[in-house]
């Protein structure tokens, strides 16, 4: 392609779009349902029940250590449709550009997006583009849906959380928002910072295959973080979760940026992380399961669903005390000394 | 981390706490300055294992809380100002001034950013040559070496469309305010760690000589928290009120000279208005004349206006001790994190937002 950067052109269907489409979209996301460039794409039917769901990206920066936003937007839809116990299908690509955009940039991100299709086994089968004046947007912003199917015997929902189940977190906590906080902020910190954005449909196969009555409940605490995400499985099942403070696992460099810009782990998002709800009694093998896993390595039981006091998130500290986790209010802001 | 992992230890904390049960020999309150330290105490559940007959009061030390509604009027009328862009701290941007707040006013189209360092407000001005760039100086010692630091700056590198908003303030003022109050019965302080590395533990020796007041410098950690308190229960039960540091790692007796001598040669001392305490005298610090052109206020001829205080919020009472965020009849209902009608509840430091994140039954 000649042009350097987007043009208003390449949002009016026609030559420009068609060029933009073959030229870029489809040398990267081929496959036979994209190909065929119909109005919308015809899945084959498949076994069990469908799930289905939509996000929007609008990160910035749009590239960061650990992946862009294009890597993002696919983990993401992926990982809402694992969270419910789904396979993952297909995705739709919504795209959104602001005139201006590099072309460089956007064939990075489409090829990105294809790396992490490809990874992940799920095409992008159905997309659409818009360019919207410059200044009337930021760059790109990224929508994608996703469809996958759940089979007939798994039935995963916060409102299944049981007392006396155990919460699994299937890694490190903070490592995404804390990447993207310190590179908006430009403050660099020692150590590798960076993002952990990742597919966790294959973890939740490997669970679901080994114990598909234990586990109650998966959510992924992407916004909001591990706090917020426990907040709403503690309303949802009616339960008090209690966790160990010194049970959460967190990267020094984390811990240190969080120092740092006055954050606390706990309410900073995930990309690649699960919060697994599994039975007393089957939750070292989930454990175990999990450790078998890339995904799921450092995975650590964080806590317990109890029937004491209301719906709300406890943490007991060192020091043998106690403090109540709140969800979060508001964007986490820096503090000021 | 060095120098932070080791103070949260479980093994070393949980001794501490036993050794802080039998510390206590008569009834005691403690306040504890700064709104760091009030946010340590909730995160580390230190409240909740206090030993029968220790209270704790949150004080005055959150430097957004006691910014008051016309200082935030000012500065949220500055953002409305064409070609003027706010540097800002985070904390500030939800605080509600008399009709509004900063990111009401950031919705509207003003422009405002949320800034690390006053000197990262200095790189904004230097890269947008069209606009001025007003960084919001709202702090205690601990920031104003910084911003101290930035003027300098601007003025080396010849920037001119680069003020600061200075209502930087100083700790011993509002503290000799609180302590002349008879409303408030405190016998002991857990000074404030970060700005004690600045102007040292020695400035407390006054408050314990004149008032007969505790005091006990002291870090952030869990072991540093139980540390101050133990020391505070013995100095009080042998009744022997003085000055101590657990805190060496970072604060000396004569605190960083080099930072002092540059505030010296940006700032002087001048009446300031507190949120909740009025107009104390000397205990702001305003820009030297010598450096007028960088300072906000000159350049712009701002002149504060008086407001009321919103009706029924308690912060005023709250940050002299007086008053516990859960007697404000609109803690918790009017006035939440999510809808903040007082500052307390709004800065990340501020005692109602602690309360609030880590005290609700």
């Amino acid at each position: 392609m000649s042009e350097k950067t987007i043009l208003l052109d390449h949002g009016s269907g026609g030559l420009a779009s068609q060029k933009l489409i073959s030229d870029l979209f489809l040398k990267h996301l081929d496959n036979p349902i994209l190909r065929s460039l119909e109005d919308s794409a015809i899945l084959e039917n498949q076994p069990g029940r469908l799930a289905f769901t939509t996000d929007s990206y609008v990160v910035d920066p749009i590239f960061f250590p650990g992946g862009d936003i294009g890597k993002l937007a696919v983990h993401g839809t992926i990982n809402d449709l694992a969270m419910r116990g789904a396979k993952p299908l297909c995705l739709s690509l919504g795209l959104i550009l602001e005139e201006g955009f590099s072309l460089n940039d956007l064939e990075l991100i489409i090829v990105s997006i294809s790396k992490a299709c490809n990874e992940a086994d799920v095409p992008v089968v159905t997309g659409d583009t818009k360019v919207v004046p410059r200044g009337k947007g930021d760059k790109i912003f990224i929508n994608t849906s996703g469809i996958g199917f759940v089979a007939t015997d798994i039935s995963i929902s916060s409102q299944h959380a049981k007392e006396g189940d155990k919460v699994i977190l299937s890694g490190t906590m903070g490592d995404h928002g804390i990447t993207i906080m310190t590179r908006q902020a430009g403050i660099s910190v020692q150590g590798n910072l960076q993002s952990d954005t990742m597919p966790l449909h294959r973890l939740v196969e490997k669970l679901l295959k080994e114990l598909p009555r234990d586990v109650h409940t998966l959510r992924d605490p992407t916004r909001g973080g591990v706090a917020s995400t426990l907040n709403e499985i503690a309303e949802n099942s009616g339960l008090c979760i209690e966790l160990s403070d010194e049970a959460l696992p967190v990267r020094p460099e984390v811990a240190a940026a969080c120092e740092l810009l006055g954050l606390e782990p706990l309410y900073l998002a995930n990309e690649g992380k699960c919060l697994a709800i599994v039975s007393p009694e089957k939750a070292e093998q989930a454990l175990e399961i999990m450790h078998g896993t890339p995904e799921g390595a450092d995975a650590v039981i964080i806590g317990t669903l109890t029937a004491t006091g209301s719906s709300r998130v406890i943490i007991n500290t060192p020091v043998g005390g106690t403090r109540v986790v709140s969800p979060l209010h508001g964007e986490p802001l820096p503090r000021i000394c | 981390m060095k120098y932070l992992d080791e103070y949260r230890d479980s093994s070393l904390a949980r001794p501490l706490v036993e050794a802080l049960k039998t510390s206590v020999t008569k009834p005691l309150r403690i306040m504890e300055v700064c709104g760091s330290h009030t946010m340590a105490i909730f995160r580390n559940g230190i409240r909740s294992i206090l030993p029968r007959g220790m209270e704790l009061i949150s004080g005055p030390g959150c430097p957004v809380c006691v910014t008051s509604s016309a200082h935030m009027d000012a500065f949220i009328s500055m953002a409305d100002e064409p070609g003027v862009r706010l540097a800002i701290f985070g904390d500030l941007f939800r605080v509600p001034g008399s009709n509004g707040s900063l990111a009401e006013a950031s919705s509207r189209g003003a422009k405002v950013n949320i800034v690390y360092s006053p000197m990262d407000g200095l790189e904004i001005a230097r890269k947008n040559p069209d606009e001025h760039v007003v960084f919001l100086g709202v702090g205690f010692e601990t920031t104003t070496p910084t911003i101290a630091a930035t003027i300098l700056a601007a003025k080396n590198q010849q920037i001119t469309n680069f003020t600061v908003f200075s209502t930087q303030k100083t700790m011993l003022p509002p503290m000799r305010a609180l302590l002349d109050d008879p409303n408030l019965k405190i016998d002991g302080l857990i000074c404030p760690g970060h700005v004690s590395s600045i102007i040292g533990s020695s400035v407390w020796e006054p408050l314990a000589d004149e008032y007969g007041l505790a005091c006990v410098v002291g870090g952030f950690e869990t072991a540093d928290l139980l540390k101050s308190l133990i020391l505070l229960a013995r100095q009080v039960g042998e009744g022997r009120p003085r000055v101590e540091n657990v805190y060496p790692r970072a604060v000396s007796p004569e605190g960083n000279l080099r930072a002092r001598q540059m505030v010296e040669e940006i700032f002087e001392p001048a009446d300031m208005e507190w949120r909740g305490l009025g107009i104390l005298p000397g205990s702001g610090l305003k820009i030297r004349d010598k450096y007028c052109e960088f300072d906000a206020e000159s350049r712009f001829d701002i002149r504060l206006q008086a407001v009321e205080e919103p009706k029924g919020c308690k912060c005023g009472e709250i940050l002299k001790g007086i008053c516990s965020p859960r007697e404000c009849p609109l803690f918790d209902s009017r006035c939440t994190p999510a809808n903040p009608i007082g500052p307390c509840m709004v800065s990340s430091e501020g005692t109602c937002a602690a309360y609030y994140k880590y005290g609700r039954e």
